[in-house]
């Protein structure tokens, strides 16, 4: 990666707070607020550490970067925030944004985007960027001034629109029903993953009931006794295990999350193709049609029935002179169109260098991340089955010291 | 499983039958001597004399008969050899009678449906005309033998029955499931009763291994007098009415009693517990089968990740197929188990009341005499011969009771140790997987990065 901010400057999110404020509605909320430190890095100096420099934002503000730069930069991938709300929870999370374990793991989300946008080779020279990580005063009022916020309206309604494009470009179309396809099948997984953990847990946590019989049913014994006693401490033992084991499942789950957002920052590379596609082809087809209607009257001839044309027919034709201004008026319309046509030719051709570039870069990091994050799932299990296999031997000795 | 064959009354030189039979050497260090072993060869001693063997025979009509009274003289003898047989482990290898149950068969007919079971017995013993025997038998026919051994041996523990119906889970009177672990739970029965030093000779007991079914119909009508029945039922409630038993009862029997109450609480508790896993391991289960095909859908879109995710989801479904196993060794090993014991602790209760009951005849009856002074010779009889009732009654019971402690203590130890060694086994199986899964996933980094280095 050649110059990006990421290798200049160390970005992160180092805590979260909750805060108390007046929304715009003058009505008291509470909201977390997180710090951002950033510091430079130093290449080999004498111990030197570069000072840290810190400011507080809370989530609306990145959701307001965000849409910055997704309207700024529409032929980028744009990394996701972490979701607004807790979604695909099993019973023993919480779905409360107020949670300590949801703002802990928001954290982490919120430090991976920063560092994902400064790693990115277009978006880190983003100057409303940097001063997002470095201005705290001041910065809502520089991004409400680049405009982007019309920009943002008309973008939310075309990304919505239905339109169909004529001759729609085959790369795009494949990679939107990717994207449609990615998010589907992450959205299933993510839900049984949830119900997997859900009854993973309960299994687990029953086997802690062994320990209070065993403890009871011990007093009675004479002779096995002490193997109840032991085998029983070994059961809550294997009933504990259980938490920590899925909390580190919930970093796997945010991972997959990630790319579940990510699908849809791709489908909107896709549908901003397919949005200038269908603009080219309605210009293309309003120059055409220009274009007749000026030969029409040129040669006075009547290719296509149009209402005018019938109804100078019917109530008289025009004179010389009307007829002339008219040709003149479409002369200038088509030369205007036929420049507009040229710039937007040129327009979509670049948005499609630019942005199959970005979405091979795009590729090969979701292919990367994603084979990381099988691989520590299998890893994960490894460990778990290696805790089991402990505790279950433990627990065999003292079965058969019965 | 065919024991080695014995004929019957060798002249074998043995000690005199007052010894303690236990005193015999045996092969393994230390240990006692099996429960047949001794035993036979008491019985061969009291074969050698006819007088003797006359003795045996009437302590099994005896103790069968609920109103005989006389209990020949003799009787302490192969009485007190019999009694110290019971402290011994029961030996698999000197076992001479072999009991299965298998092959359930419907039958239909106008008034009924019912099923029965093939018993097959094989046995090297004197008293069976036969080596082997085939019968068939339906549940009514466990009931009327387990009652029989109840009657003939009030202080004994028999072994458990499965129940008459299963009321928690949906499971239908003839599904697949009920008489498969019908068929298992009354395997043991017999098994058990097998291997009780007593009930091994129990009459009734050949009875049902080896006569036809309709012979067993025209057995079950004869038998104890329904008098004589009803007149133990009545003496039994009126000594319970009057605390029977209670009062007199010596510090081992309340110990026994409390004991009793504890267990019994522990392993209903237990057996909760353990359906509860099964429930939630199926549950578990249920959610794994859908959680491994997501992942080869998802290979479906993808090129570079495809191997990868395939990869996970053949671990996945692995790991789906071994909790399966683990839930079948549940189902097979340890519910069976904590349901008998739920049982025998019901049993148990059962015979401290009845040996109550025994006291309290005794009690009620000394109660009486005191009170009429005038008839105390006429009565000294049958104090005597309740006093040795109560007597007989208690040796046996605890002989019994330290028997079905050692025996509860080994099903314990057995089936949980059953219980780690299938989740160790399900756990090495997963971690097989998954490691074998990272192995091959390092492999493919080698190549890559091999494939990179090339110019």
């Amino acid at each position: 990666m050649e110059d990006c901010l990421a290798k200049k400057m160390e970005i992160t999110v180092s805590e979260a707070e909750k805060r108390t404020g007046r929304n715009a509605m003058n009505m008291q909320e509470t909201y977390t607020a997180y710090l951002i430190e950033t510091r430079a890095v130093e290449t080999q100096s004498e111990g030197q550490c570069a000072p840290v420099d810190s400011l507080w934002r809370r989530y609306s503000e990145f959701e307001l970067l965000r849409n910055y730069l997704s309207v700024t930069y529409p032929h980028i991938v744009v990394p996701p925030l972490p979701e607004k709300r807790a979604d695909f929870v099993w019973h023993k999370l919480s779905a409360d944004n107020m949670d300590p374990d949801f703002v802990e793991r928001r954290r982490i989300g919120l430090e991976n985007f920063l560092l994902r946008v400064a790693s990115h080779p277009v978006l880190c020279q983003d100057k409303i960027f940097y001063s997002f990580l470095t201005q705290e005063a001041g910065w809502k009022e520089m991004v409400n001034e680049t405009g982007f916020q019309l920009k943002a309206d008309s973008r939310l309604k075309a990304l919505n629109a239905t339109f169909r494009v004529k001759n729609p470009d085959k790369r795009f179309t494949e990679l939107k029903h990717y994207s449609d396809e990615l998010q589907s099948v992450i959205s299933h997984l993510l839900r049984v993953r949830a119900r997997v953990a859900d009854r993973l847990y309960g299994v687990y946590k029953v086997h802690g009931n062994y320990g209070r019989v065993f403890s009871e049913w011990s007093a009675i014994e004479k002779e096995m006794g002490d193997g109840l006693q032991s085998a029983g401490h070994h059961m809550d033992v294997y009933a504990a295990s259980i938490d920590d084991i899925l909390e580190e499942e919930e970093h796997y789950a945010d991972q997959l999350k990630e790319y579940l957002f990510y699908a849809e920052a791709l489908r909107a590379v896709c549908r901003k193709h397919e949005l200038m596609q269908y603009d080219l082809e309605m210009a293309a087809q309003d120059l055409t049609t220009k274009k007749q209607q000026c030969e029409e009257l040129a040669t006075g001839t009547v290719r296509t029935f149009s209402l005018k044309g019938m109804t100078s027919k019917l109530f008289g034709q025009e004179t010389p002179e009307q007829r002339e201004a008219k040709i003149k008026v479409l002369e200038e319309q088509i030369q205007e169109g036929e420049e507009q046509l040229k710039s937007k030719n040129l327009e979509g051709r670049d948005f499609v260098k630019s942005a199959w570039a970005d979405i091979e870069r795009f590729k090969e990091q979701k292919n990367h991340d994603l084979k990381e994050a099988l691989i520590s799932y299998a890893v994960m299990q490894i460990s778990m089955c290696k805790k089991g296999i402990q505790v279950w031997t433990n627990a065999k000795e003292c079965f058969s010291k019965m | 499983m065919e024991a080695e064959g014995r004929e019957s009354a060798p002249s074998l030189p043995q000690p005199a039958p007052g010894d303690e039979g236990g005193a015999e050497a045996d092969a393994t260090a230390g240990a006692p001597c099996g429960v047949r072993g001794p035993l036979l060869a008491a019985a061969e001693v009291l074969a050698l004399d006819d007088e003797e063997d006359d003795d045996l025979e009437v302590f099994s009509k005896d103790a069968s008969l609920a109103e005989v009274n006389s209990f020949s003289p003799s009787m302490p003898i192969s009485l007190s050899s019999m009694i110290n047989q019971y402290k011994f482990e029961d030996e698999p290898e000197q076992r001479d009678l072999f009991i299965t149950v298998d092959d359930p068969e419907s039958h239909i007919t106008a008034l009924e449906t019912f099923i029965t079971y093939r018993v097959l017995t094989k046995t090297s013993r004197g008293e069976f005309d036969s080596s082997e025997y085939e019968v068939r038998r339906r549940y009514q026919d466990f009931l009327w033998l387990k009652s029989r051994l109840e009657e003939a041996h009030p202080t004994l523990i028999i072994p458990p029955l499965p129940e008459k119906f299963i009321m928690k889970g949906m499971v239908e009177r003839f599904s697949e499931e009920f008489i498969e672990t019908r068929r298992k739970a009354l395997h043991k029965f017999l098994n058990r009763i097998a291997d009780h030093p007593t009930l091994t000779f129990n009459e009734d007991f050949k009875i049902f291994l080896t006569v036809q079914a309709w012979e067993l119909s025209s057995h079950k009508k004869q038998g104890p007098g329904l008098l004589s029945r009803m007149g133990q039922t009545v003496r039994a409630v009126a000594s319970s009415v009057r605390g029977g038993g209670a009062k007199n009862r010596p510090e081992v029997f309340t110990e026994m009693n409390n004991y009793m109450e504890t267990f019994s609480q522990k392993i209903s508790v237990l057996d909760k517990i353990a359906h509860r896993i099964y429930k939630e391991e199926r549950e578990y289960f249920n959610e794994m089968k859908e959680y491994g095909p997501i992942h080869t859908l998802w290979s479906a879109s993808e090129d570079d990740v495809a191997d990868c995710l395939k990869g996970v989801a053949s671990c996945i479904d692995k790991c789906c197929k071994a909790t399966e196993k683990r839930m079948a060794g549940l189902s097979e090993n340890l519910l069976p188990i904590l349901h008998e014991y739920i049982l025998y602790s019901e049993i148990l209760m059962g015979v401290l009341k009845r040996r109550d009951q025994i006291q309290g005849e005794l009690d009620s009856r000394v109660d009486a005499l005191t009170n009429k002074k005038t008839e105390k010779d006429l009565f000294s009889e049958e104090i005597g011969r309740l006093e040795d009732k109560v007597e007989y009654a208690n040796n046996v019971l605890k002989a019994d009771w330290d028997r079905w402690k050692q025996n509860m203590q080994r099903d314990m130890r057995a089936t949980f140790t059953n219980v780690a060694e299938n989740n160790l086994r399900y756990y090495e199986e997963c971690l097989a997987t998954w490691e074998s899964f990272l192995a091959s996933q390092a492999v493919h980094l080698h190549v890559e990065e091999d494939s990179e280095d090339k110019p």
